[in-house]
């Protein structure tokens, strides 16, 4: 990551250069308006106008919540009172993340991936050649859209469900941290999602690495217990995996909250990232 | 001022661009010319920091691009109309450009009724037409104000009124003292709005010059002679006299003599002495798409060929030869032209590959030629004729 050299003011380019324009026919141009210095909020404005602006936003998010508000209604609706002496109120919800998560995973790949696909990653980056700011704009607008709407999803489910089932030392399990955990987890795979996506530039190659990570974790353990050499291998898998760390936050393995879960999650994030933006900054667009 | 020093960009074992130094000005609009694959995409790419170059550096207003703290009020570029997301507005896609560079969104309406879009600011750019996207692309260059401006192919896919309307724009910005730096193939455009001319082919410098320089430099002016079409005797007793007295004589496909060389006074004189009468002697003066295609006929990459139709023949029996169908003369292929006049500096890089000899026109010297077939099917004039060798 490279830091633009300390410039007073672009105007002060003309007169460095201009020993190199004698003999030009007129003289160099300065613009009339005076040139702001781009900053972090720029790229921000910009990302958060990107990503309100094409449909797949409104698709992805959109199926996102119906799956978790339908899929939670309807899990709420079909369990008992007594299930909630045990189970938080937005373990409902996590029914619809299982499958909502595709949708996020797919939401963050195609924030960057899309721009690859047409070509708009050009257009962008010839606009702000600090490539590392758009990707850190990128990466904040995602993660705050998606954590908010997954958070939002999450606690109406858990406020629906608390209305809908009551009696004796049912909802005494607090479920404040589900929400937030929940919705972290599921954001931070869109995160990875939009860091594969950068990293392999290609929409559906980038979706498909990203639901490979996502499901064959939790096929895999099946074949792996079977031998004696990968059976450790294979345990450690069916415990981390993404479907056993969402039913772990949302209470439903028992006793484990899923915090090394979300801790694995966050550090396997974080590598991802660290790679795309070293790749961002070293590779030809 | 945009400023290259070196420029080298390999791809593997292909190199794109080999050494390119050169300058461009501000106050004119210079062109960028060579053929398809010559290297003058990747070479705006580097410019605009994209691509990295495998050696040597290129910068604008003396730094490189990536170091400029705010690209778009400093450097405008139009790199490719289809490089945006065809599921946004035109108007939101100038919009997330503008923010990034802190743009307020009233300048956004304000270069959209410059391109002539703003009927269409609110339709998805997905439904655009090639002109369209085009002026979209020069609204997203125009919209930082900035002071250098480059364009890769502005004028492709746009209508005869958008066509006249980027060659004003481009002289006007570039008469308010900005750098306009403008890629084409089509050289009738260029020579209506480049002053300035860098003509790269295999991604290596041919030319950095003016063009009228350029024209002068790389065409011959010459006369063409027509004699009595009856009298072919004539014909070639002139072409004798002619040679004689120094000038270089070619001759054209329909039957008249490309003269260079000598003045026309000079010509007629000689063609008088002779007693050979003239039905033509015409000044011609090449234009620059011809000096064009003289200097890079030997840089082009990608050459058509005739379509022989072959693949959709029936397969002959083994031993039966097939009937010789010969390409009509010139077809698929632009007319050879004659290479330039020796130059008093530097050497032309690209001479025109002489035909090796083990591995002649494949057209030319058919296994078995039915004894009406023409010697050289790609030559339609006299064989006796000083024939320039064919390039192929």
């Amino acid at each position: 990551m490279t830091t633009p050299p300390p410039q007073p003011a672009p105007q002060a380019y003309a007169p460095q250069s201009a020993p190199n324009w004698q003999g030009a026919p007129g003289t160099s141009y300065t613009s009339p308006i005076p040139v702001t210095r781009t900053h972090l909020g720029h790229a921000l404005a910009s990302e958060w106008t990107k990503i309100k602006s094409v449909r797949s936003t409104v698709w992805t998010l959109g199926i996102f919540l119906f799956l978790v508000l339908g899929g939670g209604l309807l899990v709420s609706a079909q369990t008992e009172d007594l299930n909630y002496r045990d189970l938080p109120f937005t373990f409902p919800a996590f029914i619809g993340l299982l499958l909502g998560q595709i949708c996020l995973i797919t939401l963050g790949v195609l924030v960057t991936s899309s721009e690859y696909g047409t070509g708009m990653i050009r257009t962008t980056f010839t606009a702000s050649p600090q490539r590392y700011r758009v990707f850190a704009a990128k990466i904040l607008v995602f993660f705050t859209v998606s954590f908010i709407v997954s958070a939002g999803s999450i606690l109406l489910v858990g406020l629906l469900t608390a209305s809908m089932h009551s009696g004796p030392g049912v909802g005494d399990l607090s479920w404040g941290g589900t929400v937030f955990k929940g919705a972290l987890y599921v954001s931070l795979l869109g995160v990875l999602g939009l860091a594969v996506g950068s990293m392999l530039r290609h929409s559906a190659g980038a979706i498909t690495a990203m639901l490979g990570l996502v499901l064959l974790p939790s096929i895999l353990p099946v074949f792996l217990v079977i031998s004696r050499s990968t059976q450790k291998l294979g345990e450690k898998m069916q415990e981390y995996n993404a479907i056993n760390s969402l039913a772990k936050i949302f209470g439903a393995d028992g006793g484990s909250s899923g915090g090394s879960q979300v801790w694995l999650l966050v550090g396997v994030t974080a590598a991802a990232v660290a790679g795309a933006f070293v790749l961002l900054e070293r590779r030809d667009v | 001022m945009i400023e290259a020093v070196g420029l080298t960009k390999r791809y593997g074992a292909k190199t794109a661009v080999y050494n390119l130094s050169f300058q461009v000005r501000p106050g004119t609009v210079t062109g960028f010319l060579g053929p398809n694959g010559s290297g003058k995409s990747t070479t705006m790419r580097m410019i605009l920091g994209l691509d990295q170059p495998t050696t040597g550096q290129v910068t604008i207003g003396g730094y490189p691009y990536r170091k400029l703290s705010n690209a778009p009020r400093q450097v405008g570029a139009l790199l490719d109309a289809k490089a945006v997301h065809g599921g946004r507005h035109a108007r939101n896609h100038l919009l997330c450009l503008a923010q990034l560079s802190g743009i307020p969104a009233r300048r956004v309406d304000e270069v959209l009724g410059v391109v002539g879009l703003q009927d269409v600011a609110k339709k998805r750019s997905k439904g655009f037409s090639l002109g369209m996207g085009q002026r979209l692309g020069i609204a997203a260059a125009l919209l930082g104000d900035p002071q250098v401006l480059l364009f890769d192919e502005p004028v492709n896919g746009l209508d005869p009124e958008g066509i006249l309307w980027v060659r004003n724009l481009m002289k006007q910005l570039a008469s308010e003292g900005r750098t306009v730096f403008v890629s084409s193939h089509l050289m009738s455009e260029m020579a209506l709005t480049a002053e300035h001319l860098i003509v790269i082919g295999r991604g290596q410098l041919l030319a950095d010059m003016s063009v009228r320089d350029f024209i002068s430099h790389n065409s011959a002016d010459f006369a063409r002679v027509r004699t009595p079409a009856t009298e072919p005797q004539q014909r070639e007793k002139l072409t004798a006299a002619l040679t004689e007295a120094g000038g270089q004589v070619l001759p054209e496909q329909d039957g008249a003599l490309r003269v260079m060389g000598l003045p026309l006074p000079r010509i007629s004189d000689l063609a008088h002495g002779a007693d050979v009468r003239l039905w033509e002697l015409s000044p011609h003066q090449a234009s620059l798409e011809e000096a064009y295609m003289r200097m890079t006929q030997g840089a082009v990459d990608y050459r058509s060929t005739a379509d022989q139709r072959a693949g959709l023949q029936q397969q002959l029996p083994p031993g039966v030869m097939p009937q010789q169908q010969f390409p009509a003369p010139g077809q698929g292929q632009p007319d050879w032209y004659a290479p330039p006049p020796p130059q008093p500096q530097g050497a032309q890089p690209y001479a025109p590959p002489q035909p090796a000899p083990g591995g002649p026109n494949p057209y030319a010297a058919p296994p078995q030629q039915p004894p009406t077939a023409p010697a050289a099917p790609a030559a339609p004039a006299p064989a006796d004729l000083n024939k320039p060798e064919d390039p192929r």
